[in-house]
């Protein structure tokens, strides 16, 4: 048991240390089935807060942070550690690789992007053919997988290997409130469940889980989900937004999620339909304490909660994401003041949560 | 004198100062040169011209050594709902752009990004194709009212890839092309500063080479070299390149060979480097040089000229790489090259010459 004092009646901010954490997670490197830096890096910043911590059989972290009432609700809150990124699959002659992807990466995004390779982050880049000696109408086809590499330089010296991992070399960077950064999808998420962790009110078990495989179709969080039979679900991502302009002038109609509009509710995607109860109660907590929001589109896509509510006999769950533009690119953007009123929104609803949140009908 | 080269070219690659708007590179080169000539100016286009008296009797052979210093990127040519379309200033592929980190020099410098759209948002026709430049954004990720205030049509966009060493002493960033030939004459100029050389060395750093030729087009009348060598890069054996128009690196610089070139310069050069066991590789130009040769060539009354190139794989990108030997290697080639400098050479050299 913790013997760390936390002011918990006012609500968490995304201040300095916050951002910081979240620079370091989003430096880090946690390609799906590899996520140990993040493991490592969740596991140091969150034992003062919890009452319990694991590590499940998939690499999942299972924290909990126990109730001190009775009867009192369990309550998941999902934020996954992986990232889109990459394996080495085959060596060519003087520090060339091939390479595959790992996650839902468009090969568009790839040609002329650095790279690091392997637990050491060995610098590389992805190369492209010089404008010089392409043909004109070569530059209207896509650039396939199979003719890019990754050039490590000529002195490998054995530090790269079939089978490695690789990710965007990108280094986290703010400006005002804008945040560019690799992967904050979902490391955003992350540093959210850790202030929730941190934050965490007394009359319900908190249950985090920080997920492995999600951008391999969720696979951490169906075991995670089983393992805790929480009585409800919140699954914590990082969101598209697709506002920009469309090529004729005229209305954006798609566009999945706006910045600057605050955290993002999830109705139905491809995986999930919310459960009504969760909605209702989260959009009601952001009108009492005036915290914006805004509907994710209802459409394709996915998150966790995917995975949780189809867990034994079903577990009602809804997500809520932080808009973020370019997911599963070298470089995601978000705003902070999005960040700050997901939090707020997540950390009011636990506050307030009480057993008759599923007592209604669904 | 010994420069330290990897530190002089990541200092250079780290810089804007794109075509036509080359003061904060220019400046920087500057201050590298100073130390190492006598005189420093700068034309009425804006290339910087450092000279470095020989000590042969008057009048001395000119040799010039020109380097464009011009970088390739990005000019906003209007703002939607926040968002900044542009065009190119240089040669890009749109293939290469999206996801590219940049800087935009609005009233301030904002970091941005290069991004493409979603399917969603494009022609149906598009949908899995690369979009063409027209369709790309600029994103500062900042409200549109914000971006109103800061940005204006003609702005420049510069790309912001910082530098990254590779194995085996390979260096890789944006605008490799060409500081990585400036950083082979300021080489060049450190070596000579120990060595004996009777000619006068001009030094130039050019301007819009990109899109104009500007610089070497106006640089060579306003010094009047009796020879003159342009230094650019050259094709890279790697991904996707491996015609005769690619050079391996490692195998030092590429002396050219074609119209562009003066076969009695082509031929000198090759006998020095060859007398000194300098690696090098015979670059094969039929038609143009594509560098500041071409306009050096032909201004004025015409000059003798030769182009030495560093290979570079990915060029036009922000990922250029360049192997650090091979531009050490051509500054050390051209210093030796002018430290043997007959006075009379220029006077002797005939386009017929047995090669």
């Amino acid at each position: 048991m913790s013997t760390i004092k936390l002011n918990k009646s006012s609500a968490p901010k995304i201040g300095a240390e916050q951002i910081a954490l979240l620079e370091k997670l989003s430096n880090a490197v946690g390609v799906s089935g590899d996520e140990g830096e993040i493991r490592s890096i969740v596991l140091e910043t969150i034992k003062p807060f919890v009452d319990e911590v694991h590590e499940d059989a998939m690499g999942n972290i299972i924290a909990i942070h126990k109730a001190k009432t009775e009867k009192s609700l369990r309550v998941m809150v999902d934020a996954h550690m992986d990232e889109v990124g990459f394996m080495i699959i085959a060596e060519d002659e003087g520090g060339l690789y091939q390479f595959e992807t790992v996650g839902g990466i468009d090969v568009r995004s790839l040609p002329a992007k650095t790279v690091w390779v392997g637990k050491d982050h060995l610098p590389g880049v992805i190369g492209a053919k010089p404008i010089h000696l392409t043909d004109k109408g070569e530059m209207d086809s896509t650039i396939h997988l199979d003719t890019l590499r990754i050039d490590v330089g000529k002195d490998p010296g054995g530090k790269v290997k079939v089978g490695d991992r690789a990710t965007f070399a990108t280094k986290f960077e703010q400006s005002g409130s804008v945040l560019f950064g690799k992967a904050l999808d979902d490391r955003i998420g992350v540093v959210t469940l850790i202030e929730l962790l941190k934050h965490a009110p007394d009359h319900i078990e908190l249950q985090a889980a920080f997920t492995v495989q999600e951008e391999l179709g969720l696979r951490g969080a169906r075991v995670a989900a089983y393992g805790l039979n929480p009585d409800l679900a919140f699954a914590i991502d990082s969101t598209p937004s697709f506002d920009q302009p469309t090529w004729d002038g005229s209305e954006n109609t798609q566009y999945n999620t706006r910045l600057g509009a605050g955290p993002a509710i999830y109705l139905s995607d491809a995986g999930t339909l919310s459960d009504p109860r969760l909605i209702r109660r989260l959009t009601q907590t952001a009108e009492k304490h005036a915290i914006p929001y805004q509907f994710r589109q209802p459409g394709g896509g996915g998150t966790d909660a995917g995975a949780i509510h189809l867990r034994r006999g079903g577990i009602p769950s809804v997500s809520i994401s932080i808009p973020g533009r370019y997911a599963h690119t070298a470089v995601l953007v978000s705003r902070v003041e999005d960040w700050q009123h997901g939090l707020a929104l997540l950390y009011h609803t636990l506050l307030e949560l009480t057993p008759d949140v599923l007592s209604g009908e669904r | 004198m010994t420069l330290e080269l990897e530190k002089h070219l990541k200092e250079m690659i780290c810089l804007p100062g794109l075509s036509a708007n080359e003061a904060p590179i220019r400046d920087v080169i500057s201050a590298a040169w100073r130390p190492l000539v006598d005189e420093l100016s700068t034309s009425r286009l804006g290339s910087l011209h450092g000279l470095r008296r020989g000590s042969g009797s008057e009048p001395r052979p000119r040799i010039l050594l020109a380097a464009h210093m011009d970088a390739i990127g990005l000019m906003v040519t209007t703002i939607d709902g926040g968002f900044l379309h542009f065009t190119e200033v240089g040669g890009l592929d749109p293939r290469i752009l999206p996801c590219q980190r940049v800087t935009v020099h609005g009233r301030k410098d904002i970091p941005a990004l290069i991004v493409q759209p979603a399917d969603r948002l494009l022609p149906a026709s598009m949908k899995g194709n690369p979009p063409p430049m027209d369709r790309l954004l600029v994103d500062t990720g900042l409200p549109a009212a914000e971006v109103e205030k800061l940005v204006r049509p003609g702005d420049l966009i510069s790309f912001a890839q910082a530098p990254l060493n590779l194995t085996g002493g390979m260096l890789a960033g944006h605008t490799m092309d060409n500081r990585a030939s400036v950083a082979a004459v300021t080489q060049c100029l450190a070596e000579l500063q120990t060595r004996k050389h009777g000619c006068d060395v001009w030094a130039a750093a050019t301007v819009q080479e990109e899109e104009t030729l500007g610089g070497g087009f106006t640089s060579p009348f306003s010094i009047q070299p009796d020879l003159a060598i342009a230094i650019d890069v050259t094709f890279g054996k790697g991904p996707g390149a491996g015609d005769y128009r690619t050079h391996a690196l490692g195998k030092g610089p590429t002396i050219g060979w074609g119209p562009n070139v003066h076969p009695a310069f082509h031929k000198k050069m090759k006998s020095v480097a060859e007398e000194l066991d300098i690696p090098f590789q015979v670059e094969i130009m039929p038609r143009h040089s594509g560098t500041d040769a071409y306009a050096m060539q032909v201004v004025g009354a015409g000059y003798p000229t030769l182009v030495l190139g560093i290979p570079l794989r990915y060029m036009h990108t922000p990922v250029e790489t360049v192997l650090l030997k091979d531009i050490a290697r051509t500054g050390r080639l051209m210093a030796e090259f002018i430290t043997r400098l007959e006075p009379d050479f220029h006077k002797t050299m005939r386009w017929d010459v047995e090669s």
